[in-house]
């Protein structure tokens, strides 16, 4: 095996080519395997997506209407040491993201004492004045977050973005280690790696534990809602929903009852505990925000605020996801816990900074810049891949609404190999564990989704753009 | 289970009853075009396009000039005709996506697979060559889903929902096909057809895949009345109208046994399903086999739209 990267951190080798302690297992297997196999068994993973249905819907792209995302079948591989490091912070960082989105939503403490600017609250339409003094059942804003982690060194794990809206992708985690599985079977029985399956399960156990108080001791109806089968992300909710037990429902399906949402089914209208959204704030409820919407209900927003049921995520928690909120999450964490981050931010220039613009524009091609409100990889800037033209564009935009934007260095991403045609590769990465939060505590599944940037040197590893998932194991101690 | 759910698994069943029973349809279609000459090969396609109900779209398209190749892949693929196998094999996949929780693993590899083949196969036009195997995977798709149904789905609700969307269209295809046929079979009533009219006949029972169990049931034997009588009233045929009625019959039972109570479309079917066990052929004949068949398709449907209100499929 060849380190082919030297500038980046490779997870599975030494600099002097020597295999780490993460990958001794795996590498021993995979030594000792015909040189052909895995590349045999690449084309098994497709059929076997394909037939069981495992797609990614491209928006504005009418052929690629479902489309894989491609599956690398050399696993990312972390110790149990360096994962108890990540599940401490990643803890710590979703207690104080729910502490903040309570503050923000009540007495605002932190813009009082001075550590967030108001104005980062004013117009952003991902704060909600409708969820202002209302506490969710049981105090929780984000049943399910996603943090985004990059990797640049051995111990330098880092925070990219914190996903406290919708993050998506678990279905991945958990499709991509069945088809390890049972493609590698002998492979789980040499490396003790530890189980994400149970996901499910807890998902489910966690959001009923959130149901709204006082409708009786009955075992709380939990259900997805989806916006439809044209949503990119439809066949995970409806995975989600099928393997919680859960109904799989659709806005037409919803309607408000005696106080309550209450779906349709086939014995006539019937409440709803819970209900695990998969629709943005601005559709979930035509009355109180985008009037036309089809895709939520009617007066759902004032059966949550009258109690009837729990919205998962709460809405507004979208603010947290704010790019300049972001800038500021070092300073939250220590607010609200007293703590130290134990997880750090990439270095981030607030462009409405004047002097991070004039950093910022003097060195942009170094940099990565990314609009404020923006996910997914659009309309960002990739300093050193962009051309003078694209810089040039970027620039004047900047300097139009410089409070648009943040700036972050182009990170070394730390790289695992993939498998290619001419043998292993080390390609970037980076990781998205999921954490659940329900009053009984915070919940880390360990491993979580790997994204791979399939292109030799490529950052950018959003499925939407050609990034490609890996399955990621926690080693067992 | 939500009510579109239910909506969405009837529809799934009656698509692919549908792609499997058009499939027969041209079969036969294709069979007797090539025993005729080319004018009445030609009357052939015509017919099948009009027992499909797509006269006017196909005219639209290709004029009044019926060739089996233009028949036969208007019937497939055409994206001018709504109804095309391939349309309604999408439509069958994504209502079975729709309802991805309610269906086992199996059902929804069979109909994505077999979605999947039926889409490759119709990238291109069909060539008469190629029609039998386009044809082929037609049928072993619905076989394929139905085999996975019956061996892998817990009997309750969604199952009952999935079988009467396939008895109801199954029971609509049938009706439609003796309907369109109807003038071949009556003007032979009182005596033994030609060997052309045989040969009619014989096609009529192909297109519901009863050819051989009719002769092994009639010795051979070919007449008007007995054929009538099979795809109607002979219980033990699976495609026969009375069939079809049986199983709505048991599948409606078990549907009110879960649910605790009887809905009024389980009042329509005991309507229906009485004719079955009191008519006669000869009385059918009576009253006129047209005036018959056309009541049973209204009937089918009205029950088809309670069964929809009662178990509200839509809102």
């Amino acid at each position: 095996m060849k380190k082919t990267s030297p500038s980046s951190y490779d997870e599975m080798l030494q600099a002097d080519g020597s295999v780490r302690s993460a990958y001794a297992g795996y590498c021993g297997w995979y030594d000792e395997q015909p040189p052909d196999l895995l590349r045999r068994k690449g084309s098994e993973a497709e059929a076997f997506f394909r037939r069981t249905g495992i797609t990614f819907n491209v928006y504005g792209n009418e052929d690629a209407e479902e489309r894989l995302i491609p599956f690398d079948m050399v696993p990312r591989i972390i110790t149990a040491q360096q994962w108890r490091k990540l599940s401490r912070g990643i803890e710590q960082r979703v207690r104080a993201l729910n502490a903040f989105l309570h503050d923000l939503y009540h007495r605002q403490e932190i813009v009082r004492s001075g550590r967030l600017p108001a104005r980062l609250l004013k117009n952003n339409e991902a704060f909600l004045p409708e969820m202002v003094g209302f506490t969710p059942p049981g105090g929780v804003y984000t049943h399910i977050v996603g943090i985004d982690l990059v990797r640049t060194g051995e111990d330098d794990f880092m925070v990219l973005e914190d996903n406290a809206r919708t993050p998506s992708g678990v279905s991945y985690m958990l499709e991509n280690r069945e088809t390890m599985m049972a493609m590698f079977p002998e492979l789980f029985t040499r490396v003790r790696v530890r189980e994400v399956s149970d996901y499910p399960r807890r998902l489910a156990r966690s959001l009923a534990a959130c149901a709204p108080s006082g409708f009786g001791g009955k075992k709380p109806v939990v259900a997805v809602l989806t916006p439809g089968i044209y949503n990119s992300a439809y066949f995970e909710h409806a995975f989600l929903a099928d393997q919680m037990g859960a109904e799989l429902v659709e806005g037409s399906d919803l309607r408000v009852e005696n106080g309550r949402i209450a779906m349709r089914t086939t014995r006539g209208y019937e409440p709803i505990d819970v209900l695990y959204r998969r629709v943005d704030d601005e559709y979930l409820d035509p009355l109180t925000f985008n009037p036309n919407s089809v895709l939520g209900v009617s007066g759902i927003m004032d059966v949550y605020r009258g109690g009837g049921i729990t919205i998962a995520n709460a809405p507004g928690t979208g603010i947290a996801d704010d790019k300049a909120i972001y800038s500021f999450m070092p300073e939250i964490v220590e607010f609200y816990t007293g703590e130290k981050p134990i997880l750090q931010n990439v270095p981030t220039w607030r462009c409405a900074e004047p002097d991070a613009l004039k950093y910022v524009l003097e060195n942009l091609a170094e940099l990565v810049v990314k609009e404020v409100h923006g996910s997914g990889g659009y309309g960002m800037l990739i300093g050193p891949t962009s051309s003078k033209k694209e810089l040039a564009a970027f620039e004047a935009k900047l300097r139009a609404k410089p409070e648009n934007y943040i700036a972050q260095p182009t990170l070394s991403l730390s790289t695992v190999p993939i498998l290619t045609k001419a043998g292993l590769a080390p390609r970037h990465v980076d990781l998205r564990p999921f954490v659940l939060v329900s009053p009984n505590g915070i919940d880390i599944t360990p491993g979580g989704l790997t994204r791979v940037a399939l292109k030799k040197g490529s950052l950018v590893v959003n499925s939407s753009q050609g990034g490609g998932t890996k399955d990621s194991w926690v080693l067992d101690d | 289970m939500l009510g579109r759910s239910a909506n969405g698994i009837f529809w799934l069943f009656r698509y692919l009853e549908r792609a499997e029973n058009i499939s027969r349809l041209i079969e036969a279609g294709f069979r007797m075009a090539l025993t005729r000459d080319a004018s009445d090969a030609s009357d052939e396609w015509r017919s099948l396009i009009v027992t499909l109900g797509l006269r006017q779209s196909f005219e639209a398209r290709h004029g009044t000039e019926y060739t089996g190749p233009h028949v036969f892949n208007f019937i497939l693929r055409d994206k001018d005709n709504s109804g095309s196998i391939l349309a309604i094999t999408e439509e069958a996949r994504t209502n079975a996506r729709m309802v991805r929780g309610g269906i086992t693993r199996e059902v929804w590899e069979s109909v994505n697979d077999g979605w999947m083949q039926l889409k490759e196969a119709l990238a291109r036009p069909v060539t008469e060559t190629r029609l039998g195997a386009v044809l082929d995977l037609v049928r072993r798709q619905s076989t394929q889903v139905r085999g996975a149904m019956e061996g892998t789905m817990l009997r309750n609700e969604i199952y009952n929902f999935a079988r009467l969307g396939s008895f109801i269209e199954r029971a609509d295809n049938t009706a439609r096909i003796l309907d369109v046929k109807y003038y071949v079979l009556l003007p032979s009533i009182s005596y033994v057809g030609s060997s052309l009219d045989n040969v009619q006949w014989e096609n009529v029972l192909r297109s519901v895949a009863g050819e051989r169990a009719y002769r092994w049931l009639n010795a051979g034997r070919m007449d008007p009345r007995g054929i009538a009588e099979f795809l109607i009233l002979d219980g033990r045929f699976p495609r026969s109208l009375a069939f079809c009625y049986s199983k709505l019959r048991s599948n409606l039972a078990s549907l009110a046994r879960e649910y605790g109570g009887e809905m009024h479309s389980h009042e329509l079917l005991r309507d229906a399903d009485c004719q079955f066990h009191q008519a006669t052929i000869e009385g059918i004949f009576e009253q006129g086999l047209h005036e018959f068949i056309g009541t049973f398709i209204r009937n089918n449907t009205s029950l088809a739209l309670q069964i929809q209100r009662d178990y509200r499929f839509i809102d």
